[in-house]
């Protein structure tokens, strides 16, 4: 019952080429995951950002053993500590979640129990995968409750999720899933549903988490400004592949792919001047050709040329541990910057 | 709040919100319902958008913006105040004649299924409101009517066969700005427009507004909780907590130099997508989350989750809206002292907040005050 996962040389996580295809009956089959490779390192923070559809919530399902059992096929491996995730059992992977890889989800509401007590969910955890006892398991969880900045946490252990506002709905959420201390956590848009200010309370906290716990963190967000803050090393996805992966510096020093490029430059930021134009991606995200073809962003892309649709792009590496997806890259964008800078 | 707001002295604004109060009831009880108390959903604001300007309201859910564009709207009635659309009193018109004056003010709404009729193709969202308002004589030229403005939103006529399903979160909320376009306002109230789209999608759709403004002339009340999108789109700005305005500024004074404590640790919260910025900027992180509106804090609102809240004046006095820089308008008592330096920030503890109960106490100020 009880399996531990050996520590090894290396890194914590390692996914390599991870596909996932949906096929159901009577309907075209859905390559959300096209062949996705990252590793993550104990106190490292790897962000995988991209827009709504680009797979980045499927790779962490996938990893965690979270994806429906019909209906869905995984290829691919997710070595976590030398032990290939994928290959389990189901069982096995039950008891490793939860207590070596947890998971926080975007909608703190949904991912509670809402008839069950803030108290036994968190305590639920505790004596599942600690062997605590009910006694010991409550006076922890007081304990992790306080540790995420919940005031009064005796108090909140007995309400209902529906008493707490959004910001500790998510803080409890945390709190369940680093009660074991886990190696592997896996925030999914942990800050989508919040309001600025608490966003930036629950950053802090996953921060310092890290720190303090030496965990390591996949970041699963569409917000650049938020990896920015944060992250080690993003992978930026596009239609279920990595289109670029860089360390956090390098990557918004200078962006090579045109996709990254086109992201940073329609966001808008709060150190640019009013009426400044932003440089919108044309059409959507629907308009992605199949890889098998080319290169998916040609349709949108600005920096399009005959080649790209000479069969899909190989992953180049570059120098500082950069690689990117794209036979044309914009190797002369510098940093992405408002044009005039706002005094601040 | 503020008599001497500056108006534009050459043309008048085109609508003026006075002392507006949007309070409802809490009711309990199963056959004889009591009133318990009220949300104070928006307590006293006072509001002037200029002709061709945009007023961007931002502030965190809850603090009772959608409710302000509404009231505005006559969509809720609002409690107390008024509200005046090119000097003509909103709130006391009634039937018809209210009826026939939102032809000239529009809402463009945050979620772009919700807000589409899914079972009407766009042909029949967008003549709706020309049929219900006797615009254009039969369907032929209605028809040319709002083909003209697919065209000015960026879409294809064929879409007017279409029904919104078949359409991209983008490509919708273009239908549903056309929707708003097709009767020809001058007002346009947007409430969260681009939040519920892609960041490359949002891109597209802030440069639409941007452009309709410029084409048409139309005035727009944007409601955002996003500070960075309020930037790319207002000409001024307006910050609300707790149902009330705290500070208001031309976009370029407040984002320069936001002088309300809230202005101030609501910006530092906003991430930028560049790591040099994120590495070296202060971070005033808020503790706790916002009051229960149905129980306020007494005084300044913010005083229970203000850093640089003071013993004297903050709990028992509700700042006004006052001028503090010219332009700027700032509702606390310690602006100057705080723009100086002379008040530092100081840790606030989190507090315990109840929807039902609101505050129960005030802050415990750990750090020794300076005045």
């Amino acid at each position: 019952m009880t399996m531990v996962v050996e520590r090894q040389a290396g890194p914590l996580l390692e996914v390599s080429d991870l596909s996932v295809v949906f096929r159901r009956r009577g309907q075209r089959e859905v390559r959300a995951v096209d062949g996705i490779s990252f590793t993550v390192d104990s106190g490292e923070v790897v962000g995988l950002v991209g827009e709504s559809g680009c797979g980045k919530s499927v790779t962490a399902l996938a990893v965690t053993g979270l994806l429906p059992p019909r209906g869905v096929e995984v290829g691919g491996q997710a070595r976590f500590g030398g032990t290939d995730l994928l290959a389990l059992d189901p069982r096995t992977r039950r008891d490793l979640r939860g207590r070596e890889l947890a998971m926080v989800f975007q909608d703190p509401i949904s991912s509670l129990n809402p008839v069950v007590p803030i108290g036994v969910q968190v305590t639920e955890v505790l004596t599942r995968h600690r062997e605590m006892s009910l006694r010991a398991a409550k006076v922890e969880a007081a304990g992790l409750l306080d540790r995420v900045g919940i005031p009064d946490p005796q108090r909140r252990l007995r309400e209902y999720p529906h008493q707490l506002s959004g910001g500790m709905r998510q803080r409890a959420l945390i709190a369940m899933a680093v009660a074991c201390q886990p190696r592997l956590l896996i925030a999914d848009e942990p800050t989508t549903a919040l309001d600025v200010t608490i966003q930036a309370q629950i950053l802090e906290l996953l921060k310092e988490l890290v720190r303090e716990l030496n965990t390591a963190l996949i970041m699963i967000t569409h917000d650049l400004g938020v990896v920015a803050g944060m992250c080690d090393r993003i992978n930026v996805l596009y239609a279920g592949k990595v289109v670029e992966s860089a360390e956090r510096r390098a990557l918004f020093a200078a962006p090579h792919h045109p996709y990254t490029v086109g992201l940073l430059k329609s966001i808008p930021r709060l150190d640019a001047a009013r009426g400044e134009p932003l440089h919108a991606i044309p059409g959507s995200v629907r308009d992605v050709l199949p890889w098998q073809e080319g290169c998916a962003f040609t349709p949108r892309c600005p920096r399009r040329v005959e080649q790209c649709l000479d069969g899909p792009p190989e992953l180049t590496p570059a120098a500082d541990g950069r690689a990117y997806r794209c036979v044309n890259p914009d190797l002369t964008t510098g940093p992405v910057r408002p044009a005039a800078t706002a005094a601040s | 709040m503020s008599d001497e707001q500056p108006a534009d002295a050459a043309q008048a604004p085109l609508v003026e919100v006075r002392d507006l109060k949007v309070h409802f009831p809490i009711t309990r009880g199963i056959i004889f319902n009591h009133v318990v108390g009220h949300v104070l959903a928006v307590d006293g604001v006072d509001l002037l958008i200029n002709r061709g300007e945009t007023y961007g309201l931002v502030g965190e859910s809850g603090c009772g913006k959608s409710t302000l564009g509404r009231a505005l709207l006559q969509l809720i009635p609002p409690t107390a105040g008024s509200v005046q659309f090119d000097g003509v009193e909103l709130t006391a018109l009634t039937g018809e004649q209210l009826r026939s004056m939102r032809q000239r003010m529009q809402m463009i709404f945050q979620d772009p299924v919700s807000s589409l009729d899914p079972r009407q193709n766009v042909e029949s969202i967008l003549t709706e409101g020309l049929e219900a308002h006797g615009i254009g004589a039969d369907r032929a030229k209605r028809r040319e009517l709002i083909s003209e403005t697919l065209d000015s939103v960026g879409m294809p006529r064929w879409a007017l066969s279409r029904y919104p399903h078949e359409f991209s979160g983008g490509q919708r909320q273009r239908i549903g700005i056309a929707r708003a376009l097709a009767l020809g306002p001058e007002l346009i109230v947007a409430d969260e427009p681009v939040s519920a789209l892609d960041v490359s999608i949002q891109a597209q759709v802030i440069n639409l507004l941007d452009e309709l403004q410029d084409s048409l002339g139309l005035t727009y009340l944007v409601i955002a909780h996003d500070l960075a999108v309020v930037r790319h789109i207002a000409d001024t700005v307006g910050v609300m907590y707790l149902g009330a305005l705290v500070e208001e500024a031309p976009s370029d004074l407040i984002y320069a130099e936001p002088l309300h404590p809230y202005t101030r640790s609501l910006m530092s919260a906003v991430p930028v997508p560049d790591p040099d910025v994120e590495d070296r900027r202060e971070r005033i992180l808020l503790s706790g989350d916002l009051p229960s509106p149905a129980n306020p804090p007494p005084g300044c609102r913010f005083h229970t989750r203000c850093p640089w809240a003071q013993p004297e004046r903050c709990a028992d006095e509700r700042p006004v809206l006052h001028e503090a820089r010219p332009g700027h308008w700032v509702a606390c008592h310690w602006v100057e002292e705080i723009a100086e330096g002379r008040i530092r920030p100081h840790e606030v503890d989190a507090e315990l907040v109840r929807p039902q109960e609101g505050v129960a106490a005030a802050p415990v100020v750990r750090a020794p005050q300076v005045p």
